[in-house]
């Protein structure tokens, strides 16, 4: 060997792998396992560590900065509740298939099994929620095991990927030696879909005449809105998009159906109920789009494109599957599709879904002075013209945010999908901005989720970060309100905050944020325009709105479009 | 339904438990499971028996694939395979019944592998079904203790079938 390596402790090693990852920002907090690191931090000038106010937060942030920039968010901790508190995020990550790396501290190697002094067994603990996780024995193996560990985070289906490091090896000094390749026998994703599939795939549009796209997450991952959005235009197919798959098309093209599923338009649920051909692309039919999975699309014919073979034949049947990459597999059937293209005219389709449309359109009341959660983001949608980041918390305003920010680009839509976990979008939007220079990063939350990662707000300000953070405050765990009014004869039970929510202005402007609060819907548009125009740190604007509101249309749980609830019957129109 | 999967995985510690976790995780009872070191010493094969609705078996499968510690996942059950299994059987006896039960271990080829005036050891190997059959022969004289292994088995080659589908039993 001719090339010198230099001598280094296992923490300088640490660092020195980043680097070589191209990872110039981590999300941390110190504790006992992991001094070695904070100390050669100290004197680290590539490596920018956010100091979060939890644990769980900057597993959040890592998230956000991976959806926002599909990058690997690295996430560093110590041992024990360190490593703990970051559970949450790493099952959040892993339903929502998002490309992190936490970094935990453990005890020394002597002391691992002994009950030591903050020992937790988080390899143990985050087996079934990582892709993959490592305990580093030998310092030795550290820089190979981080190679190993951002490759599978980043590779094939994303997620995340856990590394212990025991304390007395981060103090072990040995050569350091980058590998510039990994090898894993028993991990080898398909990249290329197959080719005969594809034409069949390719002959199904052709052939078909009432079809539909429907797109989930797989497609922003894998950077396939391109050649997504030329598939739609070029043959004229309706597109329906999924939770996590929203921004992949523009929403205010004509094309765009908006989201599917449980909260989802009316008409995207009926093209999917009468479509003839289903294409799902990065999709995984999880149950809230689908409900009955008997009667999902039940006639039509099914093609599932997915890099995840497991994804393949999960919850619903396909008659088509390709394993692969969407962007490449999308480019070869547009490549097919050059050769001979779908010639269908899809004009009886369409009508049929205008149809739909014009019969269940979205719609809230709009003219009794009262302000509403949709009414404000309907102005936000316009006033940011779609072009903003927005990050959303769990709950109502979650889903109205799908029904009425129109967003246009992908990584512009942020949130909890698979796990649903309230307190997501502060920190994730934190995340986001330590990314995302040139767009407005906005997060969005209902008055409880809000509550459960706030202590970031001062994350926010340290940093000077210009967050416009919303609260859609309704006074109750809107969504759980609203399955106890629908599912549970009104019992509102422990979900009624209005006589113990802080207040949210006075809490925002403790943790150093500039604060305001409406309940006048005359005044949204002033705040929101003031809202945007602040940029000398983290704002924070409180909506008042009704606490009643509910969010429809709504498939029932399990339930099929002829079991869409539109409107709350009023029963007094019953008698 | 019963399989047999046939799971090659690196010789790494978690692997077992990142194999387990998987069943466990989905409701599956592990009927038996047999671990070994394969011709690469930094492989092992596990030979996992198991049941339960076809369908979510298929993904489970799937599922223990997609383990990065996993190289190669083979659903037996859907190939030709040879199945073995090995028991130690040990028995409390009565004078003058010792013949008799050596008798028994000969019929199912079995081997003596520890003998005292009051118990005998008995060793056999074979398909499950036989070890079965072994154990009801010598429940009536008193089994004390009984270890089985666990199956181990491979894929048949396909030019050594002679009868395919039939499972080829000894005795
Ligand atoms: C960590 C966590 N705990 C509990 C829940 C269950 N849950 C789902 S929505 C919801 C209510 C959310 O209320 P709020 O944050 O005020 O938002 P809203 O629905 O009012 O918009 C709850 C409690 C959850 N998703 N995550």
């Amino acid at each position: 060997m001719s090339q010198t390596h230099r001598e280094m402790n296992g923490a300088e090693i640490f660092l020195e792998s980043l680097r070589k990852e191209g990872v110039d920002i981590i999300f941390g907090y110190p504790g006992g396992a992991v001094l070695g690191i904070y100390d050669k931090l100290y004197d680290c000038d590539f490596i920018h560590h956010i100091l979060v106010r939890h644990e769980q937060g900057a597993a959040h942030m890592a998230e956000g900065y991976a959806k926002a920039t599909g990058k690997v968010g690295v996430v560093l901790v110590t041992s024990g509740p360190g490593a703990t508190n970051t559970v949450t995020g790493i099952a959040d990550a892993y339903m929502d298939s998002i490309p992190i790396v936490v970094f935990t501290g453990q005890v020394p190697s002597k002391l691992i099994g002994n009950d030591a002094f903050q020992e937790a067994d988080i390899v143990g603990i985050t087996r079934p929620i990582t892709k993959h996780n490592f305990l580093v024995r030998e310092v030795d193996e550290l820089a190979s095991t981080i190679k190993k560990a951002f490759f599978i985070a980043s590779t094939g289906r994303p997620g995340p990927v856990l590394v212990d490091m025991p304390k007395d090896m981060l103090a072990k000094i040995t050569k350091f030696i980058y590998p510039d390749h990994v090898e894993i026998r028993g991990y080898k994703p398909t990249y290329s879909g197959h080719s005969q599939q594809i034409k069949k795939a390719a002959n199904a549009l052709r052939k078909a005449k009432r079809p539909l796209l429907y797109v989930g997450g797989g497609v922003v991952m894998s950077n396939a809105d391109r050649e997504l959005t030329l598939l739609a235009r070029e043959t004229g197919i309706p597109v329906t998009m999924t939770l996590q798959g929203l921004g992949s098309f523009p929403m205010t093209d004509d094309l765009s159906l908006g989201m599917l599923g449980m909260h989802g338009t009316f008409w995207a649920n009926m093209a999917t109920e009468n479509c003839d051909l289903l294409i799902s692309l990065g999709a995984r039919f999880d149950d809230r789009v689908t409900g009955n999975t008997e009667t999902f699309a039940k006639d039509a014919y099914k093609i599932q494109v997915d890099i995840d073979p497991t994804a393949i034949d999960k919850n619903v049947k396909v008659d088509l599957p390709i394993v692969g990459d969407l962007k490449n597999v999308l480019a070869e059937l547009l490549t097919e599709l050059a050769e001979k293209p779908v010639t269908t005219d899809f004009t009886d389709w369409w009508s049929m879904i205008t149809k739909w449309k014009d019969a269940c359109p979205l719609e809230f009341e709009n003219s009794d002075g009262k302000l509403r959660a949709q009414y404000v983001l309907q102005r936000l949608s316009k006033m940011t013209k779609g072009e903003a980041v927005v990050v959303t918390d769990v709950g109502q305003h979650q889903m109205w945010t799908t029904q009425w920010y129109e967003f246009n680009h992908p990584r512009s839509h942020i949130t909890s999908g698979g796990l649903g976990t309230m307190g997501f979008s502060v920190p994730a939007a934190i995340g986001a901005a330590f990314a995302i220079k040139d767009r407005p990063v906005i997060s969005i939350s209902g008055d409880g989720g809000f509550q459960m990662n706030m202590q970031e707000l001062i994350t926010a300000a340290a940093y000077k970060l210009p967050i416009k953070f919303i609260i859609l405050n309704n006074s109750f765990l809107g969504m759980v309100r609203q399955w106890q009014d629908l599912f549970y004869k009104e019992k509102y039970s422990f979900t009624d905050l209005s006589k113990t929510n802080p207040n949210f202005v006075k809490v925002a402007e403790a943790f150093g944020c500039k604060a305001m609060s409406t309940d006048n819907p005359a005044e949204v548009d002033g705040l929101i325009n003031e809202m945007m125009e602040y940029n000398d740190g983290p704002v924070l604007v409180e909506f008042k709105v009704v606490k009643e509101e509910m969010v429809f249309p709504m498939v029932p749980s399990g339930g099929s479009i002829r079991d869409i609830m539109v409107k709350r019957l009023d029963p007094n129109r019953l008698v | 339904m019963k399989k047999i999967i046939s799971v090659l995985v690196e010789n790494k510690f978690g692997a077992l438990n990142r194999v387990a976790t998987m069943f466990s995780g989905r409701g599956f009872n592990i009927h038996s499971i047999s671990i070994g070191v394969t011709e690469d010493p930094e492989v092992s094969r596990m030979t996992i028996v198991t049941s339960g609705e076809a369908n979510i078996l298929d993904q489970v499968i799937k599922q223990l694939n997609r383990l990065i510690d996993i190289i190669k996942v083979i659903d037996l059950s859907a190939e030709h395979h040879v199945a073995r299994e090995l028991a130690m059987i040990s028995v409390n006896y009565q004078k003058g019944i010792r013949s008799e039960i050596m008798n028994i271990c000969e019929v199912f080829q079995g081997k003596v592998v520890d003998i005292t005036i009051k118990s005998i050891t008995i060793e056999v190997t074979g398909p499950p079904d036989k070890i079965d059959a072994i154990i009801n022969m010598l429940t009536p004289y008193g089994i004390k203790d009984v270890a089985r292994s666990g199956l181990v088995a491979l894929k048949r080659e396909e030019q050594i079938i002679i009868k395919p589908k039939k499972e080829v039993t000894i005795s």
